[in-house]
């Protein structure tokens, strides 16, 4: 579906994407992690063929972004990650004006768009003017609208940034059938739980390169360890802990407000915690997770 | 051809949810302006070479409408599908070409300016206004005078990052053009330096078409060479167009 090497994206002086290698198969669900300004968009954005890329090479669905533009367009779902629907039109024209630039019949494009509200849970905003929608609902109306050419690759990028915790599950939910449905999907993302729940593989990017690649499972066992410890000292820096808990567990990162404690086994590492005489404030023992990975290869939180 | 449609038919449909903004400055202005200016000032005016004033403003006031409305959805529209609505970006990622893009726009633009002028010569009609069966071609003339306008306005706001640029683009174009090039008063009463200013406006020839349409006259330069000289300003419109949307859309 997609395959790169070294792909590269410049902005005058600027490296956005440094070299970076990729292939996504049919029916996968491919994610992009990262920080800010780690170039995800600007990744997406050559694969969408709307943007050109400096050097290396890309070819979507076997073909050429830049000689076959159109062509390839025609077959993806594009939801970008600045919405840009149609304010004043309704739900339902959005969808449906929307399927006309895919040469899409009137008839067959009015089928589609009551399928997709259905879909997405929009059907009684059908009618609505798009503004006074919520955040929420106008992400899942461009979810709805990058379906309307029923795309065999559709690019998400940052599909729930910024939707509270219920709209968040209802859109991966949604997500997770198109999946089961065989559509290949990439997306972008700065949640962890979002890269953990649906992605089969992801790559982490930072500052334009990629810096880790596997399943979310594999990244976790390769980067960081079974559990993490978070242990809070009081007022207590917690840096100044770290010579005095050397030996326990496998690794121990200060962070302004806590110390994470990596081991296969939290509640040993707890013990010995309490066996060499420290009272930590606050100690939680958790699965770990991307974050830590991030944490663990970067050396910084992906929280801005 | 698809893509020309589907971008025609996306305005369409705006349209159809916002057409009551703009009934004031479509049809009911221009019909004021007749009354006023024609009927009122008229009065006062006993003809201009032989015509009654009425008669003489009405193909201007229609030309100068066309003139106003092609600019004015040139300009917010345009910029906003790339700024705000980001209309433009949506179509992008779709199969629709840039040149889709714009001809569809200017389909838009022709479409619009053909309902007005049709609902003005029928106003105009019933106060006896029009002189000639030539006035059939003047909805096309507006319609040409809409492109040739619309598509250098349009490659303008693709070009500009801040809609204060359009308060110039009125100062110092559209505003002069509608008062100096031949709508209100013929442009031999200007001085001979600011003539060619005139004839440099699009608009001029646009008038001066209609004029010679609705009066059943020849007008002051060959037809050939006023629909040449709009027909340029669309040409050339249309390729600046395309080079502005070209840039605003791929990096
Ligand atoms: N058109 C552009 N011109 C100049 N610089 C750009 C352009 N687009 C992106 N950049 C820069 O490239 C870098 C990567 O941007 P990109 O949008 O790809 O990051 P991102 O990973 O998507 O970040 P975010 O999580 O904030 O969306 C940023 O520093 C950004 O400022
Ligand atoms: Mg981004």
């Amino acid at each position: 579906m997609i395959y790169a090497r070294g792909l590269v994206k410049r902005f005058g002086d600027f490296t956005a994407v440094d070299g970076i290698d990729l292939e996504v198969a049919p029916g996968e669900a491919f994610g992009f992690l990262g920080p800010n300004g780690a170039g995800k968009s600007s990744t997406m954005r050559m694969i969408g063929c709307v943007s050109t890329p400096t050097a290396g090479e890309l070819r979507i669905l076997g073909m050429d972004p830049v000689r076959e533009g159109p062509a390839i367009r025609a077959r993806l779902g594009v939801c970008p990650q600045t919405d840009n629907l149609d304010p004043d039109l309704t739900v339902f024209e959005n969808l449906t004006t929307y399927a006309r630039y895919f040469g899409i019949p009137r008839a067959e494009g009015r089928r589609r768009a009551t399928e997709l509200l259905e879909f997405v849970q929009l059907t009684e905003k059908s009618g609505s003017t798009v503004d006074p929608l919520s955040g929420g609902m106008k992400r899942r109306l461009s979810i709805a609208r990058a379906m309307i050419n029923e795309p065999d690759l559709v690019l998400l990028d940052e599909p729930t940034t910024g939707l509270d915790p219920q709209a968040r599950h209802l859109l991966w939910e949604r997500l997770f059938r198109l999946k089961q449905r065989g559509v290949t999907l990439v997306l972008t993302t700065h949640y962890m739980d979002e890269a953990e729940q649906l992605c089969d593989r992801l790559v982490v990017m930072d500052a334009g390169k990629i810096v880790a690649e596997g399943s979310p499972r594999h990244l976790i066992e390769t980067y960081s360890t079974r559990e993490v410890v978070e242990l809070r000292f009081g007022d207590d820096a917690p840096a100044t802990y770290v010579e005095k808990l050397a030996g326990i567990g496998e690794r121990l990162d200060p962070l302004p407000d806590r110390l994470l404690l990596y081991s296969a086994d939290g509640d040993a590492a707890v013990n010995e915690v309490h066996r060499r005489g420290f009272t930590p404030s606050s100690v939680l023992v958790r699965r770990s997770t991307l974050e830590d990975v991030f944490l663990i290869l970067t050396g910084r939180t992906l929280v801005d | 051809m698809d893509g020309t449609l589907a971008v025609f038919n996306r305005a369409l449909v705006s349209y159809r949810r916002l057409w009551q903004a703009s009934v004031f400055s479509s049809f009911i202005l221009p019909v004021l302006f007749v009354l006023s200016i024609g009927i009122g000032v008229g009065g006062y005016i006993s003809d201009v070479g032989g015509v009654s004033y009425l008669d003489w403003i009405v193909p201007g006031v229609l030309a100068s409408t066309a003139f106003q409305m092609a600019v004015g959805e040139s300009t917010f529209p345009v910029l906003g599908d790339f700024k705000w609505v980001r209309g433009f970006h949506a179509m992008r990622a779709t199969p629709v070409r840039i040149a889709d893009m714009i001809s569809g726009y200017q389909l838009y633009i022709v479409f619009r300016v053909l309902i007005a002028s049709v609902v003005f010569l029928g106003v105009s009609a019933l106060f006896g206004a029009i002189h000639s069966p030539w006035v059939v071609l003047t909805p096309f003339v507006c319609a040409l005078l809409g492109v040739a306008v619309s598509a250098p306005t349009s490659a303008f706001a693709a070009t500009i990052e801040n809609d204060s640029y359009f308060a110039l683009l009125f100062r110092f174009l559209v505003i002069p053009s509608t008062l100096f090039a031949g709508v209100f008063f013929p442009v031999s009463q200007l001085p001979e330096l600011l003539r060619p200013l005139a004839y440099a406006s699009p608009l001029w020839h646009a008038v001066e078409l209609c004029r010679a349409a609705t009066l059943g006259v020849a007008p002051p330069w060959p037809v050939a060479a006023h629909v040449a000289y709009l027909l340029a300003w669309a040409g050339l419109g249309y390729l600046l167009a395309l080079r502005a949307f070209r840039r605003r859309l791929s990096d």
